[in-house]
């Protein structure tokens, strides 16, 4: 038997912890319904992130919604974020049961 | 002969350097830091219930002042001398108007080992002193602009971790006085030394891990670095025998004066000023100004206030 799932679309972004809380109103005020926030750590183009301390602390933001909604965050999120943070922001298509959640 | 809790951030440094695996846990350098805020902030509170709050007023004046006129002043030679854009001259200028509780610790240490006393207010004049050059260091890069959203950046400044809890601990040590306080003293006084040795270990891993920044950053950075805290100790120094401080007193201003942020202020800054290149400012705090001033400022500092006040060391 086939499970009844739905196509939605995972929006994940990895980004400066400091950037957090501003973050987080972001997606509110754009009608997100729902996020992951975890803490991360690793390397990219703006150094080591060891999360060693708070300065060098990254977070990772899940959010799954439908692609429309995706697309108006990354585009929000490049316009605002992307010049002077570091962050990466990346789509993947996903199945989910209970779509009413997302 | 150099303090103990100073062995500890040199061995941190050195284990940085030599790449060793030595990590403390991030939460214990957050409970490290919340029961040095809290002890500070207890111990002056305790202090201030003796004492009448009014003279206070116009002594809190002239370090908000002296704050801001330091902002001020580095921001006049990063943007002259040091070339550097207006955000990050800005940004710059913010950390060394603002202050740093590791070294006002270290400060507070060196006092208590050598048992001079000073007064209890300076707890107050470090909340204080955290605040305007945050401000300052905004409006210096933005100007006054309709887009700032002030009650955001309000709220970063003013209710941060840091001015929260010393605040909070310096109205619990108000309160309770020295008999409320007799039964968490175990915790809080202590233990001061042993978790500023522990804090400062991890800071000796944290600064290590500047010193590849600094190398890229060149000569200017590094001179800053040492120039801005003793011009900085000055200013200190003279407002603090404006105030009519004792020796002690004057020793903590200065050091207050000389310290520059590296956790208030870098937040505050990489939300209210992006453009600014956070790693120039904390190559400049972290890999040169706070060793600086642990090491050799302090014993100095000390040293200028008992000539100024002609007081015997």
């Amino acid at each position: 038997m086939t499970l009844p799932t739905e196509k939605r679309t995972l929006l994940t972004i990895v980004t400066e912890a400091v950037v957090e809380q501003t973050l987080l109103r972001d997606l509110d005020r754009l009608g997100v319904r729902g996020y992951t926030v975890s803490d991360a750590r690793g390397k990219g183009s703006r150094g080591v992130r060891d999360a060693a301390w708070e300065e060098a602390a990254n977070v990772r933001v899940e959010v799954i919604c439908e692609r429309a909604q995706a697309e108006d965050v990354l585009r929000h999120l490049q316009a605002r974020y992307y010049a002077d943070y570091a962050m990466v922001a990346f789509l993947a298509e996903i199945e989910v049961l209970r779509p009413e959640k997302f | 002969m150099i303090d103990v809790v100073v062995l500890f951030f040199l061995f941190g440094l050195a284990a940085g350097l030599a790449r060793s695996d030595l990590k403390l846990p991030s939460a214990l350098y957050d409970s490290l830091s919340l029961i040095l805020l809290l002890a500070i902030g207890l111990k002056g509170g305790e202090g201030l219930a003796k004492q009448a709050l009014a003279p206070l007023l116009p002594q809190l004046g002239a370090v908000i002042l002296l704050g801001v006129a330091q902002t001020f002043i580095a921001f006049a030679i990063l943007r002259g001398l040091g070339r550097l854009g207006r955000a990050d001259a800005a940004s710059m200028a913010a950390h060394y108007g603002s202050v740093s509780v590791a070294t006002f610790a270290v400060g507070v240490n060196w006092l208590l080992v050598r048992d001079i006393e000073f007064e209890p207010q300076m707890a107050v004049f470090l909340a204080i002193m955290e605040v305007p050059a945050i401000l300052i260091g905004i409006v210096l890069a933005r100007g006054v602009s309709r887009d700032t959203d002030w009650r955001a950046l309000g709220h970063e400044a003013f209710l941060g971790k840091g001015v929260t809890l010393l605040l909070g601990g310096m109205a619990i040590g108000w309160i309770a006085g020295p008999d409320g306080l007799a039964p968490i003293k175990g915790v809080f006084f202590d233990l001061f030394k042993g978790a500023l040795a522990l804090f400062l270990l991890e800071m000796g891993l944290i600064v290590s891990r500047q010193v590849g920044e600094l190398k890229r950053r060149g000569l200017f950075i590094v001179a800053f670095g040492l120039g801005m805290p003793l011009l900085s100790a000055l200013l200190g120094l003279a407002t603090g025998l404006a105030l009519g401080l004792s020796p002690g007193g004057l020793t903590l201003l200065a050091t207050l004066a000389a310290s520059a942020s590296y956790i208030a202020v870098p937040a505050a800054m990489r939300l209210a000023v992006p453009e600014a290149n956070p790693a120039l400012s904390l190559a400049a705090v972290l890999g040169v100004t706070f060793p600086f001033n642990i090491l050799a400022g302090i014993p100095l500092y000390h040293a200028l206030a008992t000539q100024f006040t002609g007081a015997t060391p």
